[in-house]
């Protein structure tokens, strides 16, 4: 098949590339052209006119929770491809937070069967310790081989000091980091993050130091082992110096954010809205600014989603008792172009970065180049658009957001990889 | 004139008028309940349901009886929290109550939060009987009545709420619901059982239980929880009956005539020594007395607004 892209602006930071107006001839899913087409060369099965809209490296979403094997009504690995998608992502990496837990070389040999075929991406996340009970080493050779992006206990942090130090010692055989959820296990519980709003509101607090004790344990961690940590979704202001610091040390930390850690605090809970209730909770006015600065100064790595899906009747019942998690693949670009490049807080280069090329980069993934001969990888983005998040159009099997009814202004409007183009709605073979 | 809202949740952001206008209505029930045929048609062929998921004898007790004083018809649902996690969820529960076709449903349970969650989910009036460790809203008016039954006002009045405050509805109740109408509101206590920024809300903290007593007029003394979680908040109960319980050495001291509640029930000699607590019997059992009139009034209120 040969797919002409017409009027496109082509930007790829890791080139130095920024073109305006070009054309791109595709055929068999292989980029054969940049730049005019002839005459000649004009007739094509499928021509999409570009015009102001931005071709860029696909999208890459390293925080998400597909919940097969397990929980299948909430989020299967093809629904959780067809939500990434939609959101402008061609590659995810998932957590090991399923049932069974991604803690063995079958598992991961099923999520990437499972996903083989689709468009986007799957990189399975394993487990650190084996059912992320944090106390025996996983089989981390084994599923390095059966190809595992990374390792994570996420939902808590590695159980002890002495673990983590045997893990990343062990991994930096692989080069490999460990992804941490950075709470002090003794400080967790609450259900709201501790401010003026759990007074108010009479909920269980958990305090921003049950979060920065871990980011300081494990920064510590990985300059006494040299191995590699990345921190997830950080959300504290205190967390975010402490990873400055450790970068201007040269250590190997890295860390990422999630929409609703740089655009919501928790004002959002003052509702009893369950679909605001996630871990790390929201936090302040203070905590949001903090974020904000770690990405405009670099601080923070990139952006990921957490998605996390949860099923009405699990989220549709006294607060405290809800399940932490939202969803977020179909509105984090739109929230990233809103709150972030339309704010002038980074630049379309910088968002780039931290949604396609950092998330690779930390988790030793190539990233994508625009050059004749290679496999296209694109997210297409139209910068301008303001549409109105609707949860019931989201491809998700779950529909638990905060961010229903926002208007937003900028969204992917389509994806292609693995020789597959997602466009309209619809998929494509290339 | 009717509240301005349909459901009682808090005392957070409920205005003067209504709570001067519950206070004011509950005088005249007061009155009914010393007649000699304690009962008013008022309620009659309305349907309240109790709907305790968390044991409460005593506020379940008080507002039967203001329902049955009214006329209605009341209905208790008892549900253990133990059996929340394996059986129906809240929504199922209330929409399965609703379907019986009632007007009111008064609501404890542990989880802060549940009564603004059942106003989602049903059609019913909801009145909040004891969130979590949110509100408890009609403690605090019964508080307020009783306060201003005894020292003829609220306003200018100074009340202090000596306790573990961080772990109680009625002290939150109280700050929003005496602030509103004009009172100083301080809080007195370890200050592990101070919660984290409640000088936002405009309360000053005292850790020093003689100060409290010398600088107010009414004193409000929760009860500690002995049975919870609360003991890891303070080294012993010795160590807080002798740091922080009222006792008549130090109401002597200090010289002056004060106003002591407590929501009951009491644990003598930790928080109120025994013999202060004799001493108070009169206005505790007073504000039990006051509660059942404010109930009446909340239910009257709510219940003949449509």
């Amino acid at each position: 098949m040969k797919l002409i892209l017409k009027n496109a602006n082509l930007i790829n930071p890791v080139q130095n590339l920024d073109l305006k107006g070009v054309a791109l001839l595709i055929e068999d899913g292989i980029i054969k052209k940049i730049g005019d087409i002839s005459v000649k060369e004009s007739n094509s099965d499928r021509t999409l006119d570009l015009s102001g809209k931005y071709i860029v490296p696909g999208f890459f979403d390293m925080h998400v929770h597909l919940r097969e094997p397990g929980r299948e009504d909430e989020e299967t690995i093809i629904s959780g491809c067809d939500s990434a998608a939609n959101g402008g992502f061609t590659g995810i990496a998932c957590m090991p937070n399923t049932e069974p837990a991604i803690d063995s070389a079958e598992v991961v040999q099923f999520i990437k069967k499972k996903a083989a075929s689709h468009l986007v991406d799957v990189h399975p996340i394993a487990a650190v310790t084996v059912e992320r009970k944090g106390e025996v080493l996983s089989p981390m050779a084994e599923l390095v081989e059966a190809g595992v992006a990374a390792f994570s206990d996420d939902g808590t942090a590695v159980k002890s000091a002495s673990i983590l130090r045997k893990a990343l010692e062990y991994l930096k055989m692989y080069n490999l980091p460990i992804i941490e959820h950075c709470e002090d296990e003794s400080l967790a519980g609450g259900a709201m993050n501790e401010s003026i709003n759990s007074t108010l509101l009479g909920l269980p607090p958990i305090p921003s130091v049950a979060e920065d004790l871990i980011v300081m344990r494990d920064i510590l961690m990985a300059e006494y082992t040299g191995g590699k940590v990345h921190i997830a979704h950080i959300s504290t202001k205190q967390a975010v110096e402490m990873v400055r610091e450790a970068k201007k040390k040269k250590l190997n930390i890295t860390a990422e954010v999630t929409p609703h850690h740089f655009s919501l605090t928790d004002d959002a809970i003052k509702t009893y809205d369950t679909n605001s209730k996630m871990n790390p909770p929201l936090r302040t006015k203070d905590d949001v600014e903090a974020m904000i600065d770690g990405l405009k100064d670099g601080t923070i790595d990139c952006i990921a989603s957490d998605h996390a899906p949860h099923s009405p009747e699990e989220k549709e019942v006294e607060f405290e008792y809800a399940p932490n998690g939202i969803i977020g693949l179909e509105t984090q670009t739109g929230l990233v172009l809103s709150e972030l490049y339309h704010k002038k807080i980074l630049s379309l280069e910088q968002v780039i970065e931290k949604l396609a090329i950092n998330p690779r980069k930390i988790l030793n993934l190539s990233v994508p180049l625009f050059e004749i001969g290679e496999k296209p990888n694109f997210s297409i983005i139209d910068l301008d658009e303001i549409w109105t998040v609707d949860i019931n159009k989201f491809k998700s099997k779950s529909r638990n957001s905060p961010f229903h009814n926002r208007l937003l202004t900028g969204r992917a409007i389509g994806v292609i990889n693995n020789g597959k183009m997602f466009y309209n709605g619809e998929y494509l073979n290339l | 004139m009717p509240l301005l809202s349909r459901h009682l949740l808090g005392l957070y952001g409920v205005p003067k008028e209504d709570i001067q206008l519950i206070l004011d209505t509950a005088i005249t029930f007061r009155e009914v309940l010393d007649r000699p045929i304690k009962k008013v048609p008022t309620l009659q062929g309305k349907t309240v349901v109790n709907l305790f998921y968390e044991n409460s004898t005593r506020t379940r007790i008080s507002f039967e009886l203001a329902e049955k004083r009214l006329s209605a018809d009341s209905i208790n649902f008892s549900v253990s929290t133990s059996s929340v996690s394996k059986g129906e969820t809240l929504k199922d529960t209330i929409r399965n109550i609703e379907a019986m076709k009632v007007d009111m449903v008064v609501v404890r349970h542990s989880a802060a939060g549940t009564p603004q969650f059942l106003t989602k989910v049903c059609s019913a009036n909801i009145i909040n009987a004891g969130d979590g460790i949110h509100e408890h809203p009609t403690q605090a008016l019964l508080d307020m009545y009783s306060i201003r039954e005894k020292l003829g006002k609220l306003e200018g009045l100074k009340v202090c709420i000596v306790g573990d405050v961080a772990h109680s509805r009625v002290a939150l109740s109280n700050i929003y619901g005496l602030k509103t109408m004009g009172a100083k509101v301080s809080v007195c206590g370890p200050s592990t059982m101070i919660p984290k920024y409640i000088e936002d809300l405009g309360v000053d903290v005292i850790y020093n239980i003689d100060e409290a007593i010398q600088e107010n007029d009414v004193l409000n003394v929760l009860r500690i929880q002995l049975e919870r979680k609360a003991r890891e908040y303070f080294p012993s109960v010795r160590e807080y009956a002798n740091y922080f319980g009222i006792t008549n050495e130090r109401l002597e001291k200090s010289g002056k005539d004060i106003l002591i509640l407590h929501p009951g029930p009491i644990n003598r000699g930790v928080e109120i020594s025994s013999d202060v607590a004799d001493g108070m019997n009169q206005i505790i059992l007073r504000q039990v007395t006051n509660g059942v009139a404010v109930r009446m009034a909340v239910l009257y209120l709510l219940g003949t607004l449509n």
